[in-house]
């Protein structure tokens, strides 16, 4: 498609809004500073509440930011109500005309748009191709399924070529395996058009295996912007380490720093991790241990006593205390390796070049 | 925190779309000018004499003995219909929910007697009582041989107004009953209850807050009614005929105002209760939908007596309707029942004609006028928000509490001289546009609350689903929202077109004898005691509006939306 891909900025943006039960003024989303390159999917992921449908809304221009300015390109566009800005949005419970047939509701902006009959006709009958919907022009929507609903939301916003392309929590109407085959059809969509998208969820793994960048926020701000690789390898809070997959955390405390490493001591053990963000000297810290990068084995790191042992197919849980802290481990392959017992003695194996701390 | 950048933008926004800001524009001066202006005027004439302020009209007003009765037996009446209608509509809802009726015919029965009262015109049973048990009534005197049977009077006013309403507080609770859980009910009968306990210790409870918003409703609609206590009232004067008298009989209308700011504050402290504290409460206790279905109620002891009560109300209610035809159609009511035609005859010599062609020309204007006034106020109500909404949503509400003899009179005080008696707009009086707006306003708050509802049903996204793809918001009023409401819509039109043709307590005190109109016709030759002439009229209007609804109810059910308009939740 010919037209520009625009990037959407952010740039000190506050929303707030009063609390109906108590009457006070909160911020549901706190100077949030962004900057979206174009063509690229992003994902905004966190827990419910946190303020992701409001940040996407604001794009959109159905709520005003009560602090800072939203670019989209280069255009500021606050002032901007939805109608005259370059953004289409595809909402969570589709919102398709009910009145109108596919055909007619694909082609509802653009007759607003007002393009030659013709035109239209040509570019409906593309984007339908396009998301596999070809023949299904005259069925009202009701006579749809939910998979094939979502994809004329999909046409109806991508038919309009806008700058940016904005997803609220578009799947999470239908089943779990159709989940999955969407969120793959959409991202196939989205690099063959190269467009920007902008994907609220808050399901990790569809951020995952979708985005060029995830945006993790809680409690109104960004915690972290990153590649999922990033963001899963190298979390820089405790909060996105374990938002993001599972993880355990042992307490300690920094006794050395060098370079971006950092010595510590746990169950009487020293040794040397990753320290990415920089914890201090003297300070508190935690190692983070995430459960398929640790091993039960007998001549482990950290000694440890097995509280659970189950049998999973593809791996082998357990529980391990080191203290009064409970460790989970996910063991995969366990077939050739050795299985243990509740009650054994047994220590932590992984590989200190592959964890790190946080504060 | 600063909310300030919010407001201008949405100020910005705003304004950026110029026919959403004309349009509230023109709501805001509408409601202004033909509903709070004349309210005020009333107001200000009553406190506001020769210059100064002063309570001495009220003081005079109130020293009243014609006043005062009339102040007592309003609330008298009010108490008795209210009470009245919310039993004997919870006893038809009662069986209709709870009771197993074999007969169809039943069903029917209590359709027919539920839509009646909203399609006829408000006197019609004054009529037909007068017909019935007056001095040369058809069972009074012709059947019981009695010559001097008075009903006229406050048992007369009582008993139509309560076969008038009782139909309103029937389609309220039966809403209700259909609410409440089974399950609950059945708990209760297992741990032993007899059916009586059932519905003392569970039932009613539950339905306390839904009587009290009836009981309110029909008390309201009792005090405000105009053509009843004027049809048969006889010496029974209410707030609202003795406001009619004190204008059209002792030309004091600045005593009538006085009245009507007393019986407008009745009214509207009523509404604020009902609509502010009673249908909250109402909503918050009946919250569950009924989950499956419930075990009718087949014990005959029950059974019986019920539903004998039910089928003898509702006949006698379809046999005073019987009545107005055949009140046309005899010769000589109590004298000669050999059935002529020469009351229509008559009727069509003289005005008939011309009344017909009024009336309907009037209400043709106003419905599709006051329809796309109250889808237009709906949508602004439900779905966007602005400054002024809180404005436009209570006035065209209070509306609905502002009874019709009231209105007439802020119309006179208010439009008589024009506006606040400088000359400006003084054009509007007299003519057949202050007619059209008086029934505008008078049917504006039910179509409003219809669409209202109907706006609710329709999931938010798919209205800013087509603002986001480029339409403007009067694109999207009508290639969405309208279409989606469209029942409502036609349902709002013809409903408009009803009470319009059927109004009279408004626009009695308005119309000039350029204009002649069905009702005030009707009226006018009942007090003459013409009732042949009246009756012969009140057909025709019935069979018109009857037969509207009829229409309008096989259309939607043809093309209607709700078919084929899967609503999102
Ligand atoms: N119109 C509103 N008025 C008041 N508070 C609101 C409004 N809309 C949202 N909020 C509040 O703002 C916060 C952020 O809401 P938002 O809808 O952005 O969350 P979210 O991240 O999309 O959550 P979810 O995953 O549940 O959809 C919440 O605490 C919510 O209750
Ligand atoms: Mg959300």
């Amino acid at each position: 498609m010919g037209k520009e891909k625009k990037g959407v900025r952010l740039d000190h943006i506050s929303k707030i809004y009063q609390d109906p039960k108590t009457g006070k003024d909160f911020y549901a989303v706190q100077d949030t500073t962004l900057d979206i390159e174009p063509g690229t999917f992003v994902t905004l992921l966190g827990p419910s509440g946190c303020g992701k449908t409001t940040t996407l809304r604001m794009i959109a221009g159905f709520e005003s930011p009560d602090e800072g300015e939203i670019y989209l390109g280069q255009e500021a566009i606050n002032a901007l109500t939805p109608n005259k800005r370059d953004t289409a949005m595809v909402f969570q419970s589709y919102a398709l005309l009910p009145h109108y047939n596919v055909y007619d509701n694909v082609a509802y902006g653009l007759k607003i748009r007002k393009l030659p009959k013709a035109e239209i006709r040509r570019k409906v009958t593309d984007i339908l191709k396009l998301v596999e919907l070809e023949g299904m022009e005259s069925r009202m929507t009701n006579q749809l399924s939910g998979g094939q609903q979502q994809r004329v939301a999909l046409a109806r916003a991508l038919v309009l070529e806008p700058g940016v392309l904005l997803f609220d929590e578009p799947l999470s109407n239908l089943d779990a395996k159709l989940r999955v085959t969407m969120r793959t059809e959409i991202r196939k969509i989205q690099q063959k058009v190269g467009i920007t998208a902008v994907y609220v969820t808050h399901d990790q793994s569809e951020a995952m295996s979708i985005s060029d960048k995830i945006i993790i926020m809680s409690k109104g701000k960004v915690e972290q912007v990153g590649t999922p690789q990033e963001v899963y390898y190298r979390p820089n809070s405790r909060f996105v380490a374990d938002f993001i997959g599972e993880a355990n955390f042992l307490d300690t405390k920094v006794e050395k720093v060098f370079d971006d490493k950092a010595q510590i001591t746990i169950s009487g053990q020293t040794m040397t991790v990753n320290n990415y963000i920089g914890v201090k000297e003297g300070e508190a810290a935690s190692l983070v241990l995430r459960p398929e990068a640790v091993a039960l084995s007998d001549q482990g790191q950290l000694p440890c006593e097995v509280i659970l042992s189950t049998f999973m197919g593809s791996y082998q849980y357990y529980h391990a205390r080191i203290g009064d802290v409970i460790v989970q481990i996910t063991d995969y392959n366990p077939v050739n390796k050795k299985i243990y017992a509740v009650g054994d003695k047994a220590s932590l194996a992984f590989d200190t070049n592959g964890v790190y701390i946080l504060p | 925190m600063a909310k300030s950048q919010n407001a201008r933008l949405e100020r910005q926004k705003f304004y950026s779309d110029p026919i959403l800001v004309s349009m509230i524009v023109v709501l805001i001066v509408f409601l202004s000018l033909f509903i709070l202006y004349p309210l005020l005027m009333l107001l200000i004439d009553s406190i506001y004499t020769e210059g100064k302020v002063t309570l001495d009209v009220f003081r005079r007003v109130l020293s009243l003995d014609r006043f005062k009765r009339a102040f007592t037996n309003t609330l008298v009446l009010g108490f008795i219909v209210g009470i009245a209608s919310t039993l004997i509509g919870l006893l038809f809802a009662y069986v209709e929910v709870y009771v197993k009726v074999r007969t169809k015919i039943l069903e029917k029965l209590f359709a027919v007697v539920s839509m009646l009262p909203v399609v006829s015109p408000p006197f019609v049973l004054s009529l037909s009582m007068i017909m019935l048990f007056g001095r040369s009534g058809l069972i009074t005197r012709t059947l019981l041989h009695i010559y001097d049977s008075n009903v006229y009077g406050l048992k007369g006013i009582a008993i139509v107004q309560t076969l008038t309403f009782f139909p309103v507080c029937y389609l309220m609770i039966k809403g209700l009953l259909k609410n409440i859980d089974p399950s609950l009910e059945e708990a209760t009968r297992d741990m032993g209850a007899t059916r009586w306990k059932v519905f003392t210790s569970v039932t009613l409870p539950l339905l306390i807050p839904g009587l009290g918003n009836a009981f309110l409703v029909t008390f309201i609609e009792s005090v405000a009614d105009f053509a009843n206590p004027m049809m048969i009232g006889g010496s029974y004067d209410t707030l609202a005929t003795t406001i009619y008298l004190q204008v059209t009989g002792a030309f004091d209308s600045t005593g009538a105002a006085a009245m009507s700011v007393v019986l407008l504050s009745l009214t509207v402290i009523l509404f604020l209760i009902q609509k502010y504290y009673l249908e909250q409460k109402t909503a918050a206790t009946l919250t569950g939908k009924a989950s499956r279905a419930r075990m009718l109620i087949t014990d005959v002891s029950v059974t019986r007596p019920l539903t004998i009560f039910c089928i003898i109300i509702a006949a006698f209610v379809i046999l005073m309707y019987i009545m107005v035809p055949f009140g046309a159609l005899f010769t000589l009511w109590g004298r000669n029942y050999s059935l002529s035609l020469k009351w229509f005859q008559y009727m069509f010599k003289t005005s008939g004609l011309r009344a017909f062609r009024d009336s309907i020309v009037l209400s043709l204007i106003a419905a599709p006028i006051t329809a796309l006034l109250s889808m237009v106020i709906a949508y602004l109500v439900v779905k966007r928000k602005f400054k002024a909404k809180g404005f436009i949503e209570f006035v065209s509400m209070l509306a609905m509490a502002v009874p019709g003899t009231v209105l007439g009179i802020g119309y006179i005080r208010g439009y008589a001289n024009g506006l606040f008696r400088t000359g400006i707009m003084q054009g509007l009086y007299g003519t057949g546009l202050i007619l059209i707006i008086v029934f505008v306003v008078r049917s504006l708050p039910t179509g409003t609350r219809s669409g209202i509802s109907a706006l609710r049903q329709i999931d938010k996204s798919i209205e800013e689903s087509a603002y986001d793809m480029g339409a403007n918001s009067l694109k999207v009023f009508t290639s969405v929202t309208l279409p989606l409401i469209k029942d409502s819509f036609f349902s709002g039109l013809v409903t408009a077109f009803v009470r319009s043709i059927t109004a009279i307590s408004a626009v009695i005190l308005l119309v000039t004898p350029q204009y002649l109109l069905i009702t005030t016709q009707i009226n006018e030759q009942a007090e003459k005691g013409n009732y042949g002439v009246a009756c012969a009229y009140a057909t025709v209007l019935i069979v018109i509006t009857y037969g509207l609804v009829l229409i309008m109810n096989g259309l939607i059910r043809i093309f209607g939306t709700s078919r084929k308009t899967k609503i999102s939740e």
